[in-house]
């Protein structure tokens, strides 16, 4: 598994892929910041981080499309396959890859948020009465951190296991790009919804609708279970793919 | 070392494998043959744990290769058709990663110095991939193979697309892999098998329609029944003579002409040496007979023989001029292998019809 994720990892930086990914992310992510929270004046992070999830449309299969469609296009998916480790590690070992280098990006798109700390300490030293607090909610940020990285997480999963059915990378990036907008838009669509049942439904699958709590501060579990059994599911129906190309 | 039994593929409704059983001793170096399509890749992506039976069992050093894949298939090393390369690595990154893929436990350095030695990629070492030459690619994809020395390599096709002096080295190469390792190899160039393997398994349509020790098909091959003469002489003549002596089944007229002399095929019956009593009798006509030259079968001829033979309904309708007027040998071998292969089959052995047949030969 490790011989793979290492592989998984250093490929990114060997092809333009990686680099394109990480500059794409890091000036999506610095626009955004600028965007949301200097340019409006506000010091809240909540929709910056919503936008940002918007971005990860295009981001994420930028990470996924390649990681089984280029093996099986070049035939080297025999190799992984007639070695001995399970489809599992190879697929776990691909998938923490992609997610290795997308908590990279992440943690170091946290460098947006210097600028409004120290913007506020600037502020808080011309006040007088410090009873408000003035500056962004550290613990909001970092609620917020974990949300982005579990949706993440969750996305890489969908990518995986849409690359896992082709072998043509465009069309793998084409489809996860479709999925991902659709679960992201869903949240949009709903409101316009007046049967209850359906917005029940619907919001019941909506990836968005669950972050809300993460935008407020608040870690709800609920939400991280369901993030991460949309990563599990994923993650299983990719190996399906692999035993039912064995056995078919 | 390797086993299978009664091994059934369906792919749908198309029969790829088709109870399939045979049994690879260690240190035997094996061919499989077949025309293209004939379940050769199939059989071999089943060996190695890549797809799965339909029915049917196969153990790798007895391991079975469906219930414990991971440690049979540490025993396996495999290149298939197209050499699996990461195009974008060098040759060290390449073997490296195999290296950690496959858990080597090997001092690392030291193994693929060696491995580097007997493939001959050292001065490739740290180029990439994607810049080699496909002698180069191919030789890396076997140096893949041998990754963690397994005592079973596989081989799909490994000198499809290099040219005739990689071609020799390759097998060079597997040769020398023989000595320690079992090498079981596809192809379906017959030579390859002939110059490498000790042992040849014909497949086709997923049936094994032969399966003999080289050295038994070389033979029947080589057997000196058909001679190319030349006589000088009046043509249609020295044709009646020939047509009429006895132990000459077969005698035609070849379309050659050297000077007054023509040329002539003969076919002698099984097991008689016609030379010595045809120069008699020509002798006796005054017709000076100014050269013999054996028509050995080629393995193409045997090859298409036996596939003809294990499939009546498909003949090959159009035969090339060379083979043509061929039948009569041709068939009796494939007629022999197929039987035999059936015998083997029923667990009957093999059969030493060709011995008898050669024994006879040299008694008359």
């Amino acid at each position: 598994m490790f011989a793979i994720y290492k592989k998984e990892l250093r490929s990114y930086f060997i092809n333009a892929i990686g680099y394109v990914y990480v500059g794409v992310f890091l000036a999506a992510a610095a626009l955004l910041c600028c965007y949301t929270t200097l340019g409006s004046q506000s010091y809240s992070t909540g929709s910056y981080f919503t936008m940002l999830i918007f971005a990860f449309i295009i981001l994420i299969p930028l990470l996924t499309m390649k990681l089984f469609a280029e093996e099986k296009k070049l035939r080297t998916e025999q190799l992984l396959l007639t070695a001995p480790i399970t489809a599992w590690q190879m697929i776990l070992g691909k998938f923490l890859a992609a997610f290795t280098l997308f908590l990279g990006t992440v943690l170091v798109s946290c460098i947006n948020f210097f600028p409004l700390y120290s913007y506020a300490r600037a502020e808080r030293a011309g006040e007088e009465y410090s009873s408000i607090h003035i500056g962004p909610v550290t613990g909001e940020i970092v609620a917020c951190v974990i949300g982005v990285l579990l949706i993440g997480a969750a996305f890489i999963a969908i990518g995986l296991f849409v690359s896992s059915l082709t072998e043509n990378q465009l069309a793998a990036a084409v489809i996860t790009v479709s999925i991902i907008f659709v679960m992201l838009i869903l949240d949009v669509v709903n409101q316009y919804i007046d049967v209850y049942a359906i917005r029940a439904v619907i919001s019941w699958v909506c990836v968005m609708s669950r972050f809300g709590s993460f935008t407020s501060g608040i870690l709800d579990y609920t939400a991280i279970l369901y993030y991460l059994s949309i990563t599990g599911v994923f993650l299983l129906l990719t190996s399906r793919v692999y035993d039912k190309r064995r056995w078919g | 070392m390797i086993k299978i039994e009664h091994l059934v593929k369906n792919y749908g409704s198309n029969c790829a494998v088709d109870d399939i059983s045979f049994e690879i001793q260690k240190g035997e170096i094996v061919g499989l043959l077949g025309p293209n399509g004939a379940g050769k890749s199939t059989t071999m992506n089943i060996l190695t744990g890549y797809l799965s039976s339909t029915s049917g069992t196969v153990s790798v050093a007895g391991l079975d290769v469906l219930d414990n894949p991971l440690e049979a298939k540490k025993h396996i090393g495999y290149l298939p058709e197209q050499p699996p390369l990461y195009l974008d690595m060098t040759v060290e990154e390449y073997l490296i990663f195999n290296y950690n893929l496959k858990g080597c436990k090997l001092n690392r350095t030291k193994h693929l110095e060696e491995i580097c030695e007997v493939v001959k990629i050292k001065d490739v070492y740290r180029r990439v991939i994607k810049n080699l030459s496909k002698g180069y690619r191919q030789r890396v994809g076997i140096a893949q193979a041998l990754i963690g020395s397994p005592e079973v390599i596989i081989f799909d096709e490994p000198t499809v697309g290099l040219d005739p002096k990689q071609i020799i080295e390759v097998r060079n190469l597997l040769r020398n892999l023989g000595r320690d390792h079992t090498v079981i190899l596809s192809t379906h160039i017959l030579q390859e098998v002939q110059a490498v393997c000790d042992r040849i398994i014909i497949i086709n349509k997923g049936k094994i329609v032969a399966d003999e020790k080289t050295e038994n098909i070389t033979r029947a091959v080589e057997n000196n029944r058909r001679f190319n003469v030349k006589i000088c002489g009046p043509q249609k003549e020295v044709l009646a003579t020939l047509r009429s002596k006895q132990g000459i089944v077969h005698a035609e007229v070849l379309a050659q002409r050297d000077g007054d002399a023509y040329s002539y095929l003969i076919e002698s019956e099984v097991g008689i040496d016609i030379r010595k009593s045809l120069f008699y009798t020509l002798a006796e006509k005054k017709w000076p007979l100014v050269g013999m030259e054996a028509m050995g079968m080629s393995l193409e001829d045997v090859f298409i023989a036996i596939v003809d033979q294990s499939a009546p309904k498909s003949r090959y309708e159009r035969r090339t001029p060379k083979t043509r007027g061929r039948g009569e040998a041709e068939k009796e071998i494939a007629k022999t292998l197929v039987e035999n292969a059936e015998k083997t089959k029923s667990g009957g052995g093999y059969s030493a019809l060709f011995d008898d047949d050669n024994s006879e030969s040299g008694d008359k």
